[in-house]
């Protein structure tokens, strides 16, 4: 058996240090990725819940994952989380530290934790973070969790990766003009306030149930305090409510099937990237004329 | 394939120590010098560093002490990793280490030992080749 096969088998065994390596293996680009990534589960991959938590930095992303965690444990269900942390864009570096919150899941067996650095990405997500999702659903977890890097309006990739997309906002970050503009709060399937007990929070909650029955929605917004944990059990089966919904409806299945399309093309830009990169140097540019005219050319001569 | 590997370490602080100085300054320090860094925060037991050291896949470890608890918990961790199938993880050790421990350490496992006194660029070093020689005995060196 090669190594690769191995590491396979040991995967769908749920061997802790096999997920792993298949994450790094595929996140690195090695070769024997597309093996990893073509042997894995497809019925388990397609049945997983995907949850997606998003949300500006320090709203308490990472402490409600770690109860969202507690409450799932409660009803036996595996998880994989993905928890997304920013590169640096000087060195490549990056400080991993959502896992910090999330230590009191350490020694369970059933819950994968994953930190992964944007390395370069700016949509909120790394490159890897779908392989990451695919690989542990083929390790039976039927529920992940992904946490985005700290977002502020417009990273929106964790739209099309998770199957509900909930975001996660406290008081005290901004008036109700903020509420008011487009992009993510637009597309979020479910709107949290966090830090429920702190002030202001009663009035960003009435602010945002404005601006969703604007939008022609009724749906309300979910109150949590993160740190006692009030509130989480409410958001995890209004989660569970929406995620029947969507897979009965249909939805589920079109969604997947666009976000997969979406993938496609990333990697497809992912991969062009270094290529168009050296017929850039090659060509030497002076730095005057029409970067997209130049583009053009370089796009049709491929 | 595009080459974006980069190296993977996790700093922890074994033990019943608070004082996350030392561990939050050399861990900025490697970010800064391009590693991911996973940081489990200060209060952790042996098991779970290894157990963290597992998922994330890191090539390294390095511990933070500045309680004197070194002698019992550094070489628990290294015994932690063996039990959950780890051994080939390296363990690199700091903080407020006395000149004679590290002997035993050193035989208990830990492959560097840094103080106070030990410049920021001898740290990084250390850190790289310990990757260097994971990656390596992986096969992706």
């Amino acid at each position: 058996m090669s190594e690769t096969a191995l590491l396979i088998q040991a995967l769908a065994d749920r061997k802790p240090r096999a997920i792993a390596r298949a994450i790094t293996l595929v996140e690195d680009g090695a070769d024997c990725a597309d093996e990893i990534l073509s042997a894995l589960d497809p019925e388990r991959i397609a049945n997983a819940t995907v949850v997606g938590v998003t949300g500006p930095p320090g709203a308490g992303k990472s402490t409600l994952t770690s109860t969202l965690i507690a409450e799932y444990r409660k009803q036996g269900i595996r998880l994989g989380i993905i928890a997304i942390d920013p590169s640096s864009p000087i060195t490549g570096g990056a400080l991993l530290g959502d896992r910090i919150r999330m230590m009191d899941h350490a020694l369970d067996p059933d819950v994968i934790v994953r930190s992964m650095a944007t390395r370069g990405r700016l949509g909120g997500l790394c490159a890897a973070a779908g392989a990451a999702v695919r690989i542990m659903a083929a390790a039976g977890c039927s529920h992940i969790i992904i946490e985005t890097v700290g977002v502020g309006q417009s990273e929106m990739d964790i739209i099309r990766l998770a199957d509900i997309t909930s975001l996660v906002l406290a008081p005290g970050l901004g008036d109700d003009i903020q509420a008011m503009k487009a992009g993510l709060l637009e597309v979020a399937d479910l709107l949290v306030v966090n830090k429920a007990d702190c002030s202001g929070a009663d009035t960003l909650v009435m602010d945002l149930e404005g601006m969703l029955r604007q939008g022609g929605r009724n749906d309300r917004v979910s109150t949590t305090v993160a740190t006692s944990g009030k509130g989480v059990a409410e958001l995890m089966s209004r989660i569970a409510e929406l995620n029947d919904i969507l897979r009965k409806s249909g939805e589920k299945t079109r969604r997947r099937q666009q976000a997969f399309e979406l993938e496609v093309l990333d990697w497809a830009q992912e991969l062009l990237r270094p290529r168009i990169l050296t017929k850039i140097g090659n060509r030497g540019y002076a730095a005057t004329g029409d970067p997209r005219r130049l583009a053009r050319e370089l796009v049709d001569a491929f | 394939m595009t080459d974006t590997r980069k190296k993977r370490i996790l700093i922890a602080k074994p033990g019943l120590d608070g004082h996350d100085r030392g561990a939050k300054f050399i861990a900025r320090a490697l970010r800064d010098a391009g590693f991911e860094v996973v940081y489990t925060g200060i209060r952790r037991t042996p098991e779970e560093i290894a157990a963290a050291a597992v998922q994330e896949d890191v090539a390294c470890v390095g511990l933070s002490s500045l309680s004197g608890a070194h002698l019992r918990l550094f070489p628990a961790v290294v015994e932690a990793l063996a039990a959950a199938g780890a051994e080939d993880i390296p363990v690199l050790g700091g903080g407020v280490i006395p000149e004679e421990d590290w002997e035993y350490l050193k035989s208990s496992g830990i492959r560097d030992i840094f103080t106070a006194g030990t410049a920021i660029g001898v740290i990084i070093s250390a850190f790289d080749s310990a990757c260097d020689d994971h990656y390596q005995r992986r096969g992706q060196g």
